[in-house]
């Protein structure tokens, strides 16, 4: 098994609200992601595609194919937008990383038809970071290692 | 689909390796420059890694306020500017490298009540990191 990692930037504006809070909690549980008029973040995304490269052309899926998927499912519509309003995916949800990754997991996985999707790692900042992996991965879960 | 949240925090303290279980030339020889009487230190960076189910009312594993917290005054406080060999209990038996940092980093993060301990991974220096995921069940490295 060969672990391939592709790297992509998008920047995008967000804010933490839960409409079933008073604002006085939304205040304390949120902070300063609170703020109502939103602030961004230059996000990070990492995707990791394992698989066995294939005999033809020593590669595992094509990255200029995987490029594309990451071009049109996240950058198309994460990138330079306001999150809570212009993502329809992510309606109805509070938009942190966590959230962000899962829906980007469920928008990749389905289109990597060569290999499988191993994991996607999400960076809001240098200091934060989400990784999803799906069921079946180790349970420690790193990328390339079943322990 | 398993989530992990993992926050980098970062304290510099100095060391020294020097184990009580050689002679003074085999610690020379062991650890080097690193033996060096009176210490020298580090811009260490520990990564925290925690998992559990999403909170659908707040999009979180843990608020990062609470974990941040948990970790400021359980590692960061006790470790940072300070002389680990002396001030730090656990390292006046153990050799502070970094592998036994980690584990300790480990056993004290362990503790924080709001989500699961994934890992801890310490970076020394920007060219060396450490990494330890606990023990399996009913091993313990205290």
């Amino acid at each position: 098994m060969v672990y391939l990692t592709r790297k992509i930037e998008f920047s995008a504006s967000h804010l933490y609200h839960n409409p079933a809070f008073s604002a006085e909690e939304n205040r304390r549980v949120f902070g300063k992601c609170n703020n109502p008029h939103g602030h961004g973040h230059n996000y990070v995304l990492e995707v990791t595609v394992g698989g066995e490269p294939d005999p033809a052309t020593g590669m595992v899926l094509d990255l200029k194919e995987l490029k594309e998927i990451l071009q049109r499912e996240v950058t198309d519509r994460m990138d330079h937008r306001f999150l809570n309003y212009e993502v329809p995916e992510l309606a109805g949800q509070i938009p942190t990383c966590e959230n962000i990754a899962a829906v980007i997991w469920r928008l990749l996985e389905p289109k990597i038809t060569r290999g499988h999707l191993n994991r996607v790692r999400l960076y809001e900042t240098p200091d934060l970071f989400v990784d999803c992996y799906g069921e079946g991965s180790g349970a420690h879960g790193r990328a390339g290692e079943g322990r | 689909m398993k989530l992990h949240l993992s926050r980098r925090y970062r304290f510099s303290a100095s060391h020294r390796l020097h184990s009580a279980q050689l002679g003074e030339e085999e610690n020379r020889r062991v650890y080097g420059k690193c033996n060096n009487p009176y210490g020298h230190g580090h811009n260490y960076v520990v990564e925290v890694a925690v998992s559990g189910p999403v909170d659908p009312s707040t999009g979180m594993i843990a608020n990062l306020a609470d974990l941040d917290a948990f970790v400021d005054s359980e590692v960061i406080e006790p470790f940072d500017h300070k002389y680990l060999n002396e001030e730090v209990t656990e390292f006046q038996k153990n050799v502070p490298t970094t592998e036994n940092i980690c584990i300790e980093i480990f056993n004290r993060v362990r503790r924080f009540p709001r989500a699961r301990l994934e890992h801890v991974r310490v970076e020394e220096t920007g060219l060396n990191s450490f990494e330890y995921a606990g023990e399996p069940e009913g091993v313990t490295h205290e």
